[in-house]
């Protein structure tokens, strides 16, 4: 900051003084622009004469601005939570799971020496919209939001709350409310399995493999034997907990592979 | 004293605002970039080849959408291949693909918010840039209409207007011409020239025209690899009477095609 200009310069300045030469006044001004102190001193040696104008200055101003039309204000743009979750076409697949999770209901009714086929189904039911939710065929816009910043795992988290969001109520009416956790915790479980998985396989094939995995090893013989397998009873549920808990963690430690929607 | 931001006293760390070399960008199973050595500064750039020649999967690459499968690619001085951190370079970028798909129940101005909440803009000024972009483009009138009641050539500037809406540092418009009428064409020309000021445009079209008329530098590609970059200038003297094409650049443009590949030739 430049010293301060002595108040006999300033009050020469006011008053337009000829013998002030042009260095001066322009170091001064320079300093007046910041500087509130000096600026408060020049206001207190300004002139009649200047105060005068400046008050015609003002009144002219003011007349013009209450002349003249507002400015248009910028329309305030809504972005309901329903654009920003449901851009995607996740509804074909979650319809398809709450149609498969229907039938499985209505089996237990009428074939009630059965285990419980929606319990056994219960842990696939997120995937398909899982799957769908980092596919570039579930956005029309794939191609433009990919090269945004917000791309990423935050993206496929935001999107797979949505599918669970739908998913769980089903899976609970279905389920007709009884056992609860153990229709739950494993949904979860294997969400979060297909997304570490799909970090490195991609989440498509992730969710495909888990689902053929889990209906030739547990649900087809659990439906040969007429029996619930030890992996479904109540005992268990604290494992798949603790399973959910850890597969998640994991998933964060690999967001480095989901910077890209995966193009095929 | 003047208030100098620090954004303009700030050393350029990158002299290249795109820097490929030996650049391999697949497209499906077909290595469509091949050994690309590209480097763009500020200005306007018009990227001509023909079909198949590469460019809208370099588009993607540059984009951050398709993954390199091989060499380097640093934009804006971040490298962004392999695994790398891509958010920086995303939010200082504009990109417009050659089909973009979009959301038929918006409207203009809900489409172009949107994508400026994905470029992660400050929330505040998110309403006033979007009115700005959607200004730029001369879509005022229709800001308010459902994306799917408008025309192709205005969808085109709709999505010329969400590219613009984080005022980037690059931009990348594929085909940004398709459906503009000619005084459209024109306007669009001046905005061209406006934004390139201050920031790297490459502009993908077949237009040979429009890159003549708009663009500080023309850069050719076929099958994947440079094949020329110079002014629009020294483009029109490539050619003579002799060459195929209805104006100077056209034949200029004909006359690099056809000699590099009689040199691929022999």
């Amino acid at each position: 900051m430049s010293i301060h200009p002595t108040l006999k310069t300033i009050s020469r300045y006011a008053a337009s003084d000829p013998g002030l030469d042009e260095a001066s006044v322009w170091s001064l001004e320079v300093h007046l622009e910041g500087c509130a102190d000096c600026r408060a001193r020049l206001a207190g040696s300004t002139t009649d004469e200047s105060r005068a104008v400046i008050a015609t200055i003002a009144g002219r101003l003011d007349a013009q601005i209450a002349a003249d039309p507002a400015p248009p204000r910028p329309a305030k743009v809504r972005l309901p939570l329903r654009q920003r979750l449901f851009v995607t076409t996740l509804l074909p697949w979650i319809a398809m799971t709450v149609a498969v999770l229907a039938a499985a209901a209505l089996l237990n009714h009428f074939l009630p020496q059965l285990p419980s086929v929606v319990l056994l189904l219960a842990p696939l039911a997120p995937l398909p919209g899982v799957a769908a939710a980092w596919s570039r065929r579930a956005d029309p816009a794939w191609e433009l939001v990919s090269s945004t910043p917000a791309t990423g795992l935050t993206m496929l988290l935001r999107r797979t709350a949505a599918v669970l969001a739908l998913v769980v109520p089903v899976l609970a009416v279905a389920g007709g409310f009884q056992q609860l956790a153990l229709m739950l915790l494993p949904s979860l479980a294997f969400t979060a399995a297909a997304l570490l998985l799909g970090s490195a396989i991609g989440v498509h094939r992730a969710a495909i493999a888990l689902m053929v995995a889990w209906t030739t090893v547990v649900v087809a013989p659990s439906i040969a034997a007429a029996d619930l397998p030890a992996l479904l009873e109540p005992a268990s549920a604290g494992a798949w907990a603790a399973l959910t808990v850890v597969l998640t963690a994991l998933t964060f430690l690999r967001a480095a592979s989901f910077r890209r929607l995966p193009l095929s | 004293m003047r208030a100098v931001t620090t954004a303009e006293t700030a050393a350029t760390t990158h002299p290249w605002a795109i820097h490929a070399q030996a650049l391999k960008v697949r497209a499906g199973r077909h290595l469509a970039v091949d050994g690309l050595e590209l480097r763009l500064g500020d200005g306007v750039h018009g990227l001509l080849g023909p079909n198949g020649a590469g460019k809208t999967t370099l588009m993607r690459a540059l984009a951050t959408v398709a993954r390199p499968a091989g060499g380097n690619l640093t934009l804006l001085g971040r490298p962004v291949d392999g695994r790398a951190d891509l958010r920086p370079v995303r939010r200082a970028l504009g990109y417009l693909p050659q089909h973009f798909g979009f959301y038929p129940r918006f409207t203009v101005r809900e489409f172009v918010a949107y994508m400026a909440w994905l470029k992660e803009m400050p929330k505040a000024g998110i309403p006033s840039a979007v009115q700005r972009a959607i200004d730029r483009v001369g879509l005022s009138a229709k800001a308010d209409a459902r994306l799917k009641t408008l025309s192709g050539g205005m969808l085109r500037r709709a999505g010329i207007a969400q590219a613009i809406v984080n005022d980037p540092q690059m931009l990348l418009l594929d085909e940004p011409t398709v459906g503009l009428d000619p005084e459209q064409r024109l306007d669009f020309r001046e905005l061209l020239r406006d934004l390139g000021t201050d920031s790297c445009v490459l502009v993908s079209t077949h237009l040979v025209e429009d890159v003549a008329a708009a663009c500080t530098e023309v850069v050719l590609v076929n099958e994947g690899r440079l094949v020329w970059q110079g002014t629009p200038a020294s483009l029109i003297a490539q050619g003579d009477a002799g060459h195929a094409g209805d104006s100077a650049a056209e034949r200029g443009y004909s006359a690099i095609l056809r000699r590099h590949r009689a040199e691929a030739a022999r």
